[in-house]
């Protein structure tokens, strides 16, 4: 017989550890559609018929955030067999709150005391079996980290799932509520699991929306439980949530007074003396730049340079050519099978998994500084100025990363939990010009504006404005509405990385790239590629006659309005979804150069001729800022974990460019020749819009929560 | 006297008297343990002067100065 235990706590409470060490390495990620909320589960390693659920780390079982929505959705509606509840020993209070309400709900509940070492080195002592007395359950002291005690906690957690006892939380609110709560349970009975009675009742006290639709209570019964509320309501002088939850962490306290005693702590801990530093009122900012300059230095500068650089012109550009390349020719293959593999695959993943190294580099470092605790700092200092932007404290890291590559900087958005923040952060990190960018900005300025040095930082300042702007209109709307939920970070205590976790978090990250690029890059590559190649006809032709020049034909008059309407823009562009900087050399191909160096040199001239300088930087602007590479785009429907999401970032990256390309082209060209035309007045309008949209209080206001619903897929 | 926590300065020790706001967001602050009677103390600012850190029910939170309005503390 299988046995189901759920893994409940706190976030931050080393649930993951204990997940990992009791599962190994065979779990797997699932998640929920619709929610970005991810529950892994896993076999226990010793007992393959026992399956561990991993949940959200949670701080309640209020109805309001995705995480404690899935979390109690499952405990309440899949009944696992027991709940191994995980608790932060130094942080008894506030984890215990989620375990009296675990209790509650009625499923056996083993308590995993974790982080008892920390304990024992402050010189407190926790009396384990009489917590475990006042609360109604059994209390195990476990060091995830070490491993100490897991599999005594695992053997209780199945000992009660299979005694099927029923669990009684010990717990009692004052007289008078618990007298309501007594006659709500009257009301439900034969209406909800006998067990979880008691959770039901609560959550029917404190009004719990998502529980009267549960339910089905007829509107008679409703208005009784209201009019027993109310009146309680009355005499405590205080809303239901507010009593319910007061009641609680007063009883929990009482009992944490009688299990802890705690050794005097009036000196300051080293985390104290560290962070009177770190985020030191003045020299918190200047510590946080050094910080970040050795984090870029070392990993898009230096040490990841090199390793990308061996692996693009050494690897693939000369063993894999030379070596597979040979070896295909000798096979004697067609011509067109032999280009697939070599210009389609190769060249295409090559330029994709070239920047593995750099981003393997990179992820160590952001592993060590999000493990040893400076991470949270970071959302700590920066959080006041990122948040006028509808970003968190915590965007600044996928900013700085996506400089070099914006597929590792919308990956390390990761570390940012509130969704909003995060999704935005995605959207909107790709504005800034990557290191693929560069080369692009390299031939714009050395073919139109020669010895003018501020083309290059105004990329960048043109990206920093995007993403305000962006920031600013995007959360006025329903997408980014959402619930205003509190920025709640803990600061944790600084302790030494560890090396298994600083590896565990790069492995898990580097894998996840490299299995998109051995499938959505591969796939468009190639696709890219056949259609540059090939004709209507299915022969094999030169770029400028293949079906990708015909796409770029027939769009092309989308872009007149930019100034560069012509196709061998339009199909540079399409190119450039592949690597941004397959711009250049594709006009170098559209211009009948055998090969061009990686700014273009060659092409200064022709180009010159070509376009006015307005409309080489609207050109230049539009490839900037539309869609990033698929490979990003890859990464970016990864993380958003939803196709719909996905579209919208797309298409919003594309508007914006549009829009912003089209303002530059069209008064550019007012200012420089003075030219008023139909699309002047569509960059008006357009700039009135944005204007329109960054100044007005808020477009979309939420009346209600959003509904969220979560069926498994 | 009563105050909101926003406006405690550094080093100070209060009581939560009441909360504010509606919804989830009040709820979130009730569950992190700021309830009715509590005790709260200001262990720092940020550098920008946002958003500040607490000591509340033995453990460190943050929380902004937005948030931290909504509850009136003496």
């Amino acid at each position: 017989m299988e046995i189901r235990l759920a893994l409940a706590g706190n976030p931050n409470t080393g649930k993951t550890t204990l997940f990992n060490a009791l599962t190994g390495s065979t779990q797997h990620v699932g998640n929920w559609p619709g929610v970005t909320v991810e529950k892994k589960d896993g076999r226990l390693k010793s007992d393959k018929s026992v399956i561990i659920e991993d949940l959200p780390g949670i701080y309640s079982l209020s109805p309001y955030t995705a995480e404690e929505i899935v979390s109690r959705n499952y405990i309440i509606h899949d009944k696992p067999d027991a709940i191994l509840n995980i608790v932060d020993a130094t942080n008894l209070e506030r984890n215990l709150y989620l375990s009296t309400q675990l209790i509650e709900v009625g499923i056996p509940v083993v308590i995993a005391l974790n982080m008892m070492d920390v304990i024992r080195k402050n010189g407190d002592q926790i009396n384990t079996k009489k917590l475990g007395d006042m609360l109604g359950c059994e209390v195990v002291e476990i060091s995830a980290l070490k491993g100490d005690g897991i599999q005594d906690a695992v053997k209780k957690a199945i000992a009660v799932a299979k005694s099927k006892k029923e669990v009684v939380l010990k717990q009692k609110f004052s007289d008078e509520i618990e007298a309501v709560i007594e006659k709500i349970s009257g009301i439900i009975t034969g209406k909800a699991d006998s067990r979880s009675l008691r959770w039901y009742a609560v959550k029917l006290f404190e009004r719990d929306e998502e529980i009267q639709q549960d339910l089905h209570l007829h509107s008679s019964d409703l208005g009784k439980i209201e009019n027993l509320v109310a009146s309680c309501e009355e005499t405590a002088d205080d809303d239901s949530e507010s009593i319910i939850t007061g009641e609680r962490y007063a009883w929990i306290a009482s009992v944490t007074e009688k299990c802890i005693h705690k050794k005097d702590t009036s000196g300051m801990t080293t985390s104290d003396k560290i962070d009177r530093i770190v985020t030191h009122r003045i020299l918190a900012l200047p510590i946080f730049a050094m910080i970040m300059f050795l984090v870029y230095f070392i990993s898009i500068s230096t040490v990841g340079t090199m390793a990308t650089d061996w692996v693009n012109d050494v690897l693939f550009g000369e063993i894999v050519p030379t070596y597979l390349g040979g070896a295909l020719e000798n096979l004697g293959l067609a011509d067109w099978l032999y280009g697939l593999i070599m210009d389609g695959i190769v060249g295409g993943v090559g330029a994709v998994l070239g920047f593995l190294p750099q981003m393997l580099v990179l992820f160590i470092c952001l592993a060590i500084l999000e493990d040893c605790g400076y991470m949270a700092r970071i959302a700590f200092v920066l959080d006041r100025i990122f948040r006028k932007f509808g970003l968190s404290g915590k965007s600044f890291i996928p900013m700085l990363v996506s400089t070099g590559c914006g597929v590792p900087g919308i990956m390390a958005s990761r570390t940012i939990e509130s969704d909003n923040d995060r999704r935005m952060t995605i959207m909107t990190t790709t504005f800034i010009p990557c290191g693929a960018k560069l080369p692009i900005i390299a031939l714009i300025a050395g073919a139109f504006f020669p010895d003018q040095v501020w083309i290059g930082p105004s990329a960048y300042f043109l990206g920093i404005v995007c993403v305000i702007i962006s920031g600013i209109i995007l959360k006025k709307t329903k997408l980014f509405a959402g619930d205003p939920a509190p920025f709640v970070i803990e600061l944790p205590a600084y302790h030494l990385p560890g090396v298994g976790n600083v590896l565990r978090t790069m492995l898990d990250r580097g894998l996840a790239f490299i299995k998109k690029a051995t499938s959505i890059v591969l796939v468009s590559t190639v696709l890219i590629w056949f259609l540059q190649s090939f004709n209507l006809r299915f022969e094999m032709v030169d770029a400028e006659e293949s079906m990708l020049a015909g796409i770029g034909k027939s769009i092309a008059p989308i872009f007149a309005p930019l100034g560069f309407g012509d196709w061998k823009a339009a199909v540079a562009s399409l190119t450039g979804l592949i690597a941004k900087e397959n711009l250049v050399g594709t006009f170098g191909v559209l211009y009948g150069f055998e090969e061009v160096a990686e700014d273009g040199e060659e092409l200064w001239a022709t180009l010159g001729s070509a376009y006015t300088p307005v409309a080489a930087y609207a050109m230049m602007a539009f490839n900037l800022l539309c869609v990033p590479c698929f490979a990003a785009v890859g990464a970016l429907r990864r993380e958003m974990m939803s196709g719909k999401m996905t579209w919208f970032a797309v298409g919003y990256q594309c508007a914006l460019a549009y829009i912003v390309s089209l303002m530059i082209y069209q008064f550019g060209t007012l200012l420089t020749t003075g030219a008023f035309s139909i699309g002047t007045v569509f960059a008006i309008v357009c700039l009135l819009f944005v204007i329109y949209l960054l100044f007005i209080k808020k477009a979309y206001s939420p009346e209600k929560k959003p509904k969220l619903t979560l069926e498994r897929a | 006297m009563i105050k909101s926590l926003k406006e405690i300065s550094c080093g100070q020790t209060v009581t939560v008297v009441k909360l504010h706001g509606d919804g989830a967001l009040r709820r979130r602050i009730l569950d992190m343990g700021i309830t009715k009677g509590a005790k709260i103390y200001v262990r720092k600012v940020a550098p920008l002067g946002d958003p500040m850190e607490l000591t509340v029910r033995g453990y460190e939170l943050t929380i902004r100065k937005s948030d931290a309005e909504l509850i009136e503390v003496n």
